[in-house]
Order: structure tokens, then sequence, then C-alpha cells
């Protein structure tokens, strides 16, 4: 077991530096020159060398990558080129705020949304499950902007319950935060929610079908006990990957609520410092993403290993 | 009180097609039923009534499965929840996919106490222990909590046999409890089961694939066919005084084999002629096929498994070789090896006395030609969204026949030789029964007019009068187009009587090999032995016999 996790940290390890390589690349890709879009339009060409030079963008490729990786390692993740900052400064609030409203949502979907996907497994065929299936295809097909807009529509603008915007000022009381971050929550829980149950429900659909769990039924075992002794072991695998893709995506991919809302997270700031050419940024919001991917789903590898009677270790103990 | 008893039971498939017509049957304590029939004759879903299941698509359209006086199929599900595992018990059809893969076995074994709450842990776990014993099981804690994945396919039918008769039931269903077994296996399985449900004194119902099995376990037997009861009695009625045609036709089937090899005087002579003759045939003519030394590695460095060493053969035209083997024994290994769809990593393979290239992709047309396998799952080697006209159309394409006209005259051709009506050329997998895709997969191994044919358990998956036919018409091929045939099976009795010489695989090696009648007239090796008995004969008492010369075989193979 130990040697499967150092094997699986080591891939890890090696894919997010192919992957940082990819994303320094990427960004060279990029058309616009930071320099430039600084001094604007009219700035003479020897302004915007002399503020090259200044930013380093002078070096070859291979030696800026390599003093990129090298900060990195150090825990510098540079200068923004905007705001002159350390980017590490600029990551870490944002980064707190982009986790909280992530892990309150995995909190609040993740045990509502197996408990709604195994009890439509249960009742496969029934008029339940029909209308249970039509409410979350439905929900999974309904884009994020449309739910957060409907969500401003209701309770921010008609109901006047909620603030249309969750703009989270540090200090601020408890119940303002919460407050805040309601709506972007009940919209992202919505979404995740339904495509988690989703999921779910033919992850567990599935092990319902097989032979063994008709065995357990003519044991005499229930529903209940198919569910929770037979079922759930089989389904722990397949659900906590998942899971940790969901995870991965409240983390990187939420751009669109976090703009609706005007919420500050990691995705906004890695938007606009794509829109600013901020380099720096960018790549240091890409390798955060990528180690969040390759994180959860190493986790989930473990767990889902853990879980497995066909471990190395587990024979005839 | 009778201990269950069917009354005129009717039950359809959703689409209304019906599944079993009119059935009643009654079953006393103490007795054991076998149910035998081909496949989608309604016996599984006959027995499985008997535990108030319906499997998905199954209806209930009028009578009654009366146990103990109550109706299984109007009871609530709590009722019958209550039912099953403690008075009904089930022992399913495949071990291997029927027991949770992530729970230990003695857990599963000992899960009805649990659920029916009829047992003190302690009681469950002496009650688990004494059944694990009457069953042969080896012992051991350790053992006992292993996982389904970490005991042999054997053990784990023996593991389920002890779940069904935990709480010492009323009624035990056992759905083809050997069928998915090695054919050495199942005389051990069927001896345990024996045991079992003597020892416990349960009623049975026995559904039954092969009925010489089922004649040695059960007391009563009934025959089915197309969800109807064709005849019943008591075994000794059946097996000497058969009544109905297809009951008569499926006891022939057995009789014809027990004929054929069980007579040793008859065997032994012919072996001697067969001896006397083949010197004369002999000329300097190369041999159709020859494999030298073959041998097959899977996986490389220290992880290398060898799946096959040193197999050696010579084949000849219109001759058939039977190899057989348990699963795992590198039979099918040495099929693709000698087809080049794996690498020997020794050895080698000539056609005619032409060496062939190792890897199939290399060979050139002509050499591809000459070798042809048949693979046992028609369905899966047929594309089924082609027509039969276009799938064997195909074959002739790619060897080069580029006339239509002589295209469609060679399909009807190749449909006639493997008797299928002429009009089946616009047909669809889908419209074809089992046998007649088998006869359609040959067809497509045909059209490339090989030398040799390689056919890899084709009749494994078929019903035991579907699968005779097939058997007949591969003898047929043979003579006719005087090609060579290596017919692979884990089945002896499917193959002893009409091969010419057989080959015997055990791990991986070959224990012996010969002309048929020598090899299983007086077997040498104790594995040849073990696998010549475990062919089950159509009397009373075999079962006994059977299973005391598996014991002393075993030993003597140390295995």
């Amino acid at each position: 077991m130990i040697r499967f996790i150092v094997k699986r940290l080591a891939a890890g390890f090696v894919l997010l530096l192919v992957i940082s390589l990819l994303i320094f690349v990427g960004c060279e890709m990029l058309p616009g020159d930071v320099a430039q879009i600084m001094l604007g339009q009219s700035a003479s060409p020897e302004n915007v060398a002399a503020l090259r030079a200044e930013l380093g963008l002078d070096q070859p490729a291979p030696v800026r990558y390599l003093a990129w990786l090298w900060g990195i390692f150090q825990g510098d993740w540079g200068v923004s080129m905007t705001s002159r900052q350390p980017v590490s400064v600029m990551l870490s609030e944002r980064l707190s705020n982009t986790l909280t409203l992530a892990g309150l949502t995995t909190l609040v979907s993740v045990p509502l949304a197996l408990l709604i996907g195994m009890v439509l497994a249960v009742h496969k065929g029934t008029r339940l499950d029909r209308v249970g299936t039509i409410v979350i295809v439905g929900l999974c097909a309904t884009p994020e902007f449309l739910v957060a807009t409907l969500g401003v529509l209701v309770f921010s603008i008609h109901l006047r319950w909620l603030p249309a915007i969750s703009y989270v000022t540090p200090g601020s009381g408890v119940l303002t935060l919460i407050k805040s971050m309601l709506l972007p929550l009940a919209t992202m829980t919505i979404i995740v929610t339904a495509q988690l149950a989703r999921m779910t429900r033919a992850v567990v659909g599935n092990i319902l079908t097989q032979p063994y769990v008709e065995t357990a039924r003519l044991k005499g075992a229930g529903s209940v006990r198919v569910i929770t002794v037979h079922a759930l072991r089989n389904a722990i695998g397949p659900l906590i990957n998942i899971i940790a893709m969901n995870v991965a995506y409240l983390i990187s991919g939420v751009v669109i609520v976090e703009t609706i809302f005007a919420f500050p997270g990691l995705a906004r700031l890695m938007a606009d410092s794509v829109q600013a050419r901020d380099l720096p940024v960018v790549q240091a919001c890409a390798m955060i993403f990528s180690a969040a991917y390759i994180g959860l789903i190493m986790v989930a590898d473990i767990v889902a290993k853990l879980f497995d009677s066909r471990k190395e270790s587990g024979a005839s103990s | 009180m009778t201990l269950l008893r069917i009354q005129n039971l009717n039950l359809s498939a959703d689409s209304g097609k019906p599944i079993l017509r009119d059935v009643s049957l009654t079953l006393e304590h103490g007795q054991i039923l076998a149910l035998i029939g081909a496949s989608g004759s309604g016996k599984t879903t006959l027995a499985l009534t008997a535990l108030g299941h319906m499997r998905p698509g199954v209806r209930h359209v009028s009578g009654q499965v009366l146990f103990q006086g109550q109706d299984l199929l109007r009871m609530s599900r709590r009722a019958l929840a209550r039912l099953r595992g403690r008075k009904l018990a089930y022992i399913a059809q495949s071990a291997a996919v029927s027991f949770n893969p992530r729970i230990r076995l003695d857990r599963q074994v000992t899960e009805s106490s649990r659920i029916h709450h009829t047992m003190s842990p302690d009681a469950a776990h002496a009650r688990a222990r004494e059944v694990y014993r009457t069953l042969d099981l080896p012992t051991g804690e350790a053992f006992y909590n292993r996982f389904p994945h970490e005991v042999s396919g054997g053990q784990l039918q023996r593991f389920m046999i002890a779940m069904g008769l935990h709480e010492m039931p009323e009624i035990l269903v056992c759905d083809e409890p050997t069928s998915a077994l090695d054919a050495t296996t199942q005389v051990e399985v069927l001896k345990a089961l024996d045991t079992g449900i003597r020892a416990s004194g349960t009623a049975a119902i026995l559904v039954g694939h092969d009925i010489a099995q089922v004649v040695q376990v059960a007391t009563h037997i009934l025959v089915m066919r197309n969800g109807e009861v064709v005849e019943r009695g008591t075994v000794e009625q059946i097996l000497h005084h058969p009544q109905h045609p297809y009951t008569q036709r499926l006891l022939e089937m057995h009789r014809g084999f027990d004929a054929g090899s069980g007579t040793m005087a008859d065997t032994a002579a012919a072996a001697t002629t067969a001896a006397a003759v083949s010197p004369s045939d002999r000329t300097d003519r190369p041999p159709l096929l020859e494999v030298r030394d073959l041998a097959v590695c899977y996986g490389t460095g220290g992880f290398a498994v060898k799946a096959l060493s040193g197999a050696s053969l010579t084949l000849n035209g219109g001759e058939m070789m039977a190899v057989v083997g348990e699963s795992g024994s590198g039979k099918s290994t040495m099929a693709r090896a000698i087809a080049g769809l794996v690498q020997p990593s020794q050895g080698d393979v000539l056609v005619n006395g032409r060496l062939m290239e190792r890897d199939v992709l290399k060979r050139p047309l002509p050499m591809r030609r000459a070798v042809q396998i048949t693979f046992q799952s028609a369905d899966t080697s047929l594309n089924r969204h082609h027509t039969v006209g276009r799938i064997l159309g195909q074959v002739l394409t790619f060897f080069g026949e580029r006339s239509k006209e002589r295209r469609a005259e060679r399909i009807r051709e190749l449909l006639e030789q493997v008797h299928l009506p002429a009009d089946y050329v616009d047909r669809k997998p889908s419209q074809m029964s089992g046998g007649e895709k088998q006869r359609v997969n040959l067809a497509r191994s045909l059209a490339a007019r090989p030398d040799v044919l390689i056919c890899d358990e084709i009749t494994s998956a078929l019903d035991n009068i579907v699968a005779a036919s097939v058997l007949d018409l591969i003898n047929e091929l043979k003579r006719e187009l005087n090609i060579g045939i290596l017919f692979i099976s884990h089945d002896l009795s499917a193959v002893a009587a009409m091969s010419d010489k057989i080959m015997v695989l055990r791990n991986g090696e070959v224990v012996e090999q010969g002309p048929t009648a020598q090899v299983l007239g007086a077997p040498r090796h104790p594995y040849t032995r073990l696998l010549r008995s475990s062919v089950a004969e159509m009397r009373l008492g075999w079962l006994e016999e059977a299973s005391a010369l598996h014991r002393s075989l075993r030993d003597e193979l140390g295995a």
C-alpha cells in the first residue's frame, strides 16, 4: 500500500513538471506583449524595450522557464506585471475564498447527491425515478449562468433577501459573509448535485443489476441492507473518482459563477490576468488548478484502493 | 402438506411472448427434482419462482406457486424476504459473479443468520464450519475468511453451496450449479452438492444442463421444452422408460458417447488397426500442419508466465485433432500462436512444409489463407449490423475475389456446406439462432479455403443437441474438404467420439498425445484418466465411483 502511494506521488510530481512546461509554452504562445499592453499603443520602441528588460522578458525562454520553476520550489511565484505585487500575496487571498466556497459546496452537495442518486437507483423504472431523472438531467443541461441569473432575479432583485454581488471584504462579520456567499453557493450546489446524483444513479444502478445483488436479495436482504452492505462498498471506487472530478471543477472551473457574482475567487483572477497578459499570475493559477486536479484524483485513487479487497496486501489475511 | 405445489403457472415476457405455459409440479419433503431442457426452455425461470422471484422482464400471467399453502407470487415483499435465505435458499449458476467481490466469504455464507436473526453469531460460526467440513472444503479460519477471488472456482462453488445450506432450508434451488466449472471440478462439486443435500435432508430443485450429471443427484426429473412440461417421472422411469421422443433424443446423445468410448476392447482394437494403417499411408509429402516445440510466454522479464511450453504436433488433411484441457491449460494460447495471433517465444509452425511467419500481420495473403480460426462466441465474431452475405463477401474480397457473380456463387456454396438455406444470405445475426450463427461463423472461416481450420471451443456456448449437430457438420467438412482440423475443447465428451488424434494439455504442458482410441482407451497419464473419468455416464452410481477415482488420481497428481 505504501509503495502504491509513493508511486502515485512520484507520478503526480512528474506529471506536474510536464504540465508546468506546457503552461509555460502555452503562455509563450499567447499573442500580445505585456510591455506593449502596459505602455499603450503610442509608446516608443525604446520604452517598450526598456520595460521588457526590466521585466526580464529579454532573456531566452528556457532560462526564464527554469528561473520560474526554481522560484516555485522556493515559494516565490514571481511578481505580477500589472499590479507589481508578489503573486503569492494575490493568490493567498483568492485561494482562501475559492477553497471556502468549494468546501462548503462539497459539504452540502456530496451527501445530498449520493442520497438522491441511491434512492433513484433503488427505485429504477418507477415514477419517482422517471420524474427525478428528468429534473436532474434538466438541471445538468441548464447553464450555470442561467441558474445564477435566476437566483439574482428572485432573491436579490425581487425579494431583496440577499446581495446580488458577493464581494467579500476581509474582516466583515460572519453573518454578512454567509449572506454574501449564499447565492453562489446555492448555484454551484444545484449544478454539482445534479451532476453527481446522475452519476451516482448510474453507478449504483449498474451495481444493483449484478448477480451478487440478486444473491443477496434471495438471502432475504432488504433494500437498505442491499445498498449499505453490498452495493456501497463496490460503488466507492467509481464514486470517489467522480466526486474528485467535481471538486476539482469547483476549484478551477467556476469562472462564470464568480464573474456573475463578482466573487473574488481564483478562476476570475486567472481570467482577468489573461486579459491583462499578466503571465506570472496566469501561470501560477494554471499550476494551482493542475495541482488540484492531480492531487484530488490521486487521493481518490488511494481511497478507492483502500476499499479494494484485491489489493496485494489483502491476500489471505 | 405438500411442500411446494405449482399450479397451472403461466409466465410471459414483457412483450407478451409466453415463457412458461400451464406448468404444474409438486415437490415433497426429501425429493430432489431436476429440471432439464435446452436453454430457453424456461427451466431457470421456473426454478426461480420457487423462491417467489421473477427476473426483470418476466411477468406473472396466471397460476400459483404455493409454498406450504401460501402463494409466493402474491406475497408482500417483506413476507417473502422473511422466507428467503431461511426456508427457501438459492445456489446460483456462477459463483464467480454471484458472490460480492468485496466481502469475505465466511461473512457472506453466514449473512442469512444476521438478516433473519435465526442464530447467535457463535452458532452461525459453528454451523458454517460444520457445512464446510461436509462439503470437503480445506480447513482453517484464514481460508474461510478469504475474498472470493482468492479461492479456486470449485472451492467458490462449494462456498455457494454452504451458503445455501446454512439455514437448513426447506427447499434449495440450484441453478446449473456446475455448468460454469471445468469438467474435472464438476465431478467434485457435484459430489459435494449431493453430500450436502443428503446431510441436511432438504428438498431441492436442480436445474441441469447435463442430464447424465443430474440423474446422479436427483430423485425425480421434469423435462421441459419451450416453456412446457414434456415429461415427468422418477429418475428410474425417465432413464429406463422415456416416453416422449424429445426425452429419448436427450438420452440418446449421451448413450452415443458412452458406446463410443466406454467399450475398451473396441477402442483398443481400433487403435491397433489405426497404427497398422498409418505407416502404409506415409509418403514423402510433408504433413499438412507441423508444429515444433512451440512455447508462449506472457509478460516479460521476471514477470513472464509460461502459458505453453514445448508443444509439438503433426496433422494431415482429413484429420481432426482434439486439444483438451481445463481453463488455463494453454490450449487456446496454442491455437492463437499457430494462427499467428500471439507471438511464440520459441518453436516453428509449418503448413505443407512451409515455415509460417510468427506474426499474422507479416504473413502474406496465401499464408494467411492457409490457417483460419473460428472462435467460441459467434455473437462477438460476427458484426451484428451486417448481413450474412456481407460478412462472407468481405472475406472473399479480402482474399482477392473481384467478380461479384463469383462471390455470390461462392457464398451460396458456403451456405450449402454449412447446411443453411440460401436465403439466409440476407439475414443478420440477430435473426438467427445460436447454432445458425455458429454455422455462419464457420462459413466465414471456410470462405478463405483454409488448409487448417482451428475451432476454439466453438460448441461450448451451445445446447447439447445443437452442439452435436455442429460437431457432425465439422466431421463432414473434414472429409469433404480434406482439411485438417484442430478442435480445442474443455469438454472431452464433445470430441472424443469423432477426433482422430488427441492432445491433452495441463498447465501449459502436453501430458499425453496420440490416436484418440489409444489415448482414451488406455490413458497413461493420471491427468488423462482424471479427464476421462470426469465425463458423466448415464447410469446410477457413476458419481460415487467417479469421485472415489478422482480422489486417488488427485493424490497421484499431487494437486
